[in-house]
């Protein structure tokens, strides 16, 4: 791109040799190099009018919906213009022409005619006004490629764009096969050479023997043969790296998200890390997990981490509470609405359960049940995602140990759950055992939550769910 | 069967690519038909995208034929808000896809036959092909009263719709769709493609409403498979090739590589709503709460799916100022979407003052809000 804008300006002279330079030995093979200093007398290239050709039909208007190009952009021939709709049939305008836009005839909804100029495009001197065929080019003399191609005997016939893309591969015209009229080189040809060359980068394509997996029951003999004759090496579409930094604003939730986050890191945060042996746990769910799918529900571990966490908050009720603004005062939250951390294609949602101090472990999957299927449906409403004053995170879903979770204003504690593992521990008689084990990391509010408590928070906690015949006696 | 058309589709398929092997250049392949597998808008619609990106149509031309499940497609430029009950698909679960072609919206599920001819852009020509429609149709059953209007529908009896075009235009091919309705749904039709949202102001193209009927209605035999078969057989006659009909999956890579890429792209939002033209929203709504009931006036600009410009007009003093200006600050530049706004609210109350009351009327407004999505 930048080398036809360079080529196309005689006052831009001295940039050029420089501008060549920085490409190390990509910059060699241009063949573009030759002609630069040729045409460096001339002035800024022809401006030539692009007419919208006839769709067909005896149609004669047509209105212009999408605009794909600018002006100023740099058009390949091609590539697609602008949308225009008629009666009914969307058409794709794609340029006749390599070059710059320089004017937009029509503005968004106005009726264009056929036969009349669509856009400007200011082409390149050198290469004059394209015909409605595809150019056929002689490259200059002094150069490797283009001696390769005398030795062939052939002149190579491809448009400039492909040309170019030839070029910015480092691949030879001349290795190329064209499948075009003429055998000339298409785009396809170019990419489907280098799907060839660059195997690593490309998707996985399964090669010709095993396309479309048949039975050896299949009651005709002669198509096993056929198949290996004369069906072709699937060719997947290559892809061609061109990368390219991209910035977009951030809108909307995630803008909202980078304000709590911003504000959850005044909060000074202190970690309490823990192991908790759930073996027992692990067996009791799976004798209550088919009752539980009799009534409807699917039973995970998170109902029993929940109300173990409402029976904790019972006890230490300063970890379901919320400092104010300016930490003048403590609200002791009556209702434990424990959130739980959710991961969708939006991002981060934590929507709660609410009353959990009131609810069985039965009714707090159900509930989850509920919200779960809410969230990756994207139809989480407003009550669920508000209100919630402690949070449960099961990262261990995907995976990891400890983590340091990041607390939830207005909230003062969180719990981070990593994935369960199967260790060796040791019993009371000094066995060593198979043991679930699953690792717990708390976050806490230091301005109102001490070591002390938020240690015997969770060691209670861990007490239930070792123990889960425990819970049983406190149960409400 | 099925296993045999998968090995002959595998073979007759790869002979029309444009890969470069030089055999397959000189194979002379007649026109062919072929029927999609799968029951997925997308994987269908990508179908379509594929054959028209692929598919060297010289010297021969593609029928295709597919059915989706419960779907609701809107023409290349139109508006969704527009078109459809976005909330009832939603609750229903019935897809909402944006095909590439220009036309209306329709409703698509298993009743529901869907034709796509596939052409050079020279030999495009939509007439002709549902003359071809009407004729199969007529020659399954004579006593039918089907014909083609100038406005490229089938009616009925003169006088219900059965089948609706659109067209797609490229640089060398073009494919002319069209529905037919075989044994559609009509009550979840009609209630799909009312739309409920106020004030909409925009240039994308309207759908015109018609009176619709099913072809099962007029006679009870008829299925789709019937009238699939039906066209089939008339499209080869007249394109002079065996009635044999390819089996294609619209997820198997090795015959269609790229395809699961194209299916991709048709499923996300910045295809499917962020590709609306432009438009405005201009309405007024009732909160109730508590004792009162409140007005409250909405303006908004929205943009390539995205809120642009954004006004909330409420009752004084009844949510803070400075909370107001924080959400509508925070609503430019958000999708214009139920679930992005109520994520978008729920997080920003976070940093609100805890109030149970303040929270109420931040909740019940953004609820509201999002009624408009």
């Amino acid at each position: 791109v930048c080398i036809h804008r360079v080529r196309s300006c005689s006052s831009i002279r001295f940039i050029k040799s420089k501008y060549v330079c920085v490409f190390d030995k990509s910059a060699l093979k241009f063949s573009h190099q030759q002609r630069l200093f040729r045409t460096s007398a001339v002035s800024c290239g022809q401006i030539v009018q692009f007419k919208l050709s006839d769709i067909g039909e005896g149609i004669t208007e047509v209105t212009v919906k999408e605009w794909y190009i600018k002006e100023g952009d740099s058009v390949s021939q091609f590539d697609s213009i602008c949308e225009v709709q008629s009666d009914k049939a969307s058409v794709t305008i794609t340029s006749r022409y390599d070059g710059i836009i320089r004017k937009l005839h029509y503005n968004l909804d106005e009726i264009a005619y056929v036969g009349k100029p669509l856009v400007d495009i200011e082409i390149d001197a050198s290469k004059g006004v394209a015909p409605e065929e595809d150019v056929v080019e002689t490259p200059p003399m002094s150069h490797e490629e283009h001696t390769h191609q005398e030795i062939k005997g052939h002149k190579t016939l491809a448009t400039p764009a492909v040309r170019r893309l030839a070029m910015e591969n480092n691949i030879k015209l001349s290795e190329v096969v064209g499948t075009g009229k003429d055998n000339r080189i298409l785009k396809e040809d170019i990419l489907n050479y280098l799907a060839k060359q660059t195997g690593a980068i490309l998707p996985p394509s399964p090669k010709a023997e095993i396309i479309p997996p048949l039975p050896k029951s299949e009651t005709l003999p002669a198509a096993p043969k056929d198949k290996a004759r004369k069906i072709p090496v699937p060719v997947s579409r290559p892809i061609v790296f061109s990368g390219k930094d991209k910035t977009e604003p951030v809108t909307g939730f995630h803008k909202a998200m980078v304000k709590t986050m911003s504000a959850a890191l005044k909060i000074p945060h202190f970690g309490y890390c823990d192991e908790i042996d759930l073996t027992q746990l692990v067996q009791l769910r799976e004798e209550l997990k088919p009752l539980a799918q009799i009534r409807g529900v699917k039973l995970s571990f998170m109902p029993f981490f929940i109300k173990a966490a409402s029976l904790g908050l019972l006890q230490y009720p300063i970890l379901n509470a919320s400092l104010d603004e300016s930490c003048q005062n403590v609200t002791y939250k009556a209702s434990h609405n424990i959130g739980v951390a959710m991961d969708t294609e939006q991002g981060l949602i934590v929507p709660n359960v609410k009353n959990v101090q009131v609810l069985s472990v039965f009714e707090i999957a159900s509930e989850l049940n509920r919200l779960q299927s809410l969230g990756s449906a994207g139809q989480l409403g407003t009550n669920d995602l508000t209100g919630g004053t402690f949070t449960l995170s099961n990262i261990g879903t995907i995976g990891g140990t400890y983590t340091k979770p990041v607390i939830l204003p207005p909230e003062v504690a969180i719990g981070a759950l990593g994935k369960i593992q199967v260790l060796p521990r040791f019993n009371g008689k000094g066995e060593v055992f198979k043991a679930q084990i699953m690792n717990v990391s708390w976050s806490a509010d230091h301005r109102i939550i001490d070591g002390a408590t938020m240690a015997r928070f969770s060691n209670l906690w861990k007490s239930y769910l070792e123990n889960p015949a425990s819970m049983l006696l406190d149960l409400k | 069967m099925v296993l045999q058309s998968s090995l002959k589709n595998c073979f007759q398929l790869s002979c029309i690519l444009r890969t470069p092997k030089a055999g397959f250049r000189s194979t002379t392949c007649g026109s062919l038909i072929i029927q999609s597998i799968s029951n997925d808008v997308y994987q269908n619609l990508a179908v379509e995208d594929w054959i028209h990106d692929h598919v060297n149509l010289e010297n021969r031309q593609v029928l295709f034929l597919w059915r989706n499940s419960p779907a609701v497609v809107i023409g290349r430029h139109q508006n969704p808000w527009q078109e459809c009950n976005l909330r009832l698909l939603r609750q229903k679960s019935i897809k909402l896809a944006r095909r590439r072609s220009g036309g209306g919206t329709v409703y698509h599920d298993l009743g529901n036959i869907n034709l796509t001819f596939f052409t050079t852009r020279k030999k495009y020509e939509r007439m002709e092909n549902l003359k071809l429609v009407v004729k199969a149709l007529k020659a399954l059953r004579p006593q039918l009263d089907v014909h083609v209007t100038d406005r490229y529908d089938i009616l009925l009896d003169r006088q219900y719709k059965i089948s609706g075009t659109a067209a797609k235009l490229g640089r060398t091919t073009a494919y002319h769709h069209c529905t037919l309705l075989c044994n559609a749904d009509k009550f979840v039709l009609s209630s799909v493609l009312k739309s409920p949202y106020k004030g909409l102001k925009s240039n994308a193209t309207p759908s015109v409403p018609a009176s619709v009927k099913n072809l099962f209605e007029e006679d009870p035999s008829l299925t789709c498979e019937l009238l699939l078969d039906a066209i089939a057989e008339e499209y080869a006659t007249q394109h002079h090739i065996d009635h044999h009909i390819t089996l294609i999956n619209p997820a198997d890579e090795t015959v269609l590589p790229g395809i699961s890429n194209k299916t991709k792209e048709l499923q996300t939002w910045e295809w499917v709503y962020g590709k609306t033209p432009k438009f405005s929203v201009s309405t007024c709504f009732n909160m109730v709460y508590k004792d009162s009931v409140l007005d409250v006036k909405v303006d908004m600009d929205v943009k390539h799916g995205r809120i642009e410009v954004c006004n909330i007009d409420l009752p004084e003093q009844w949510l803070p100022p400075a909370l107001c200006s924080e959400l509508v600050k925070s609503l430019v530049g958000s999708k214009f979407c139920p679930n992005e706004i109520t994520m978008l609210a729920t997080t920003l109350l976070r940093m609100c003052p805890q109030d149970d009351e303040l929270h109420n009327r931040w909740n019940l407004l953004c609820e509201n809000m999002v009624m408009l999505m």
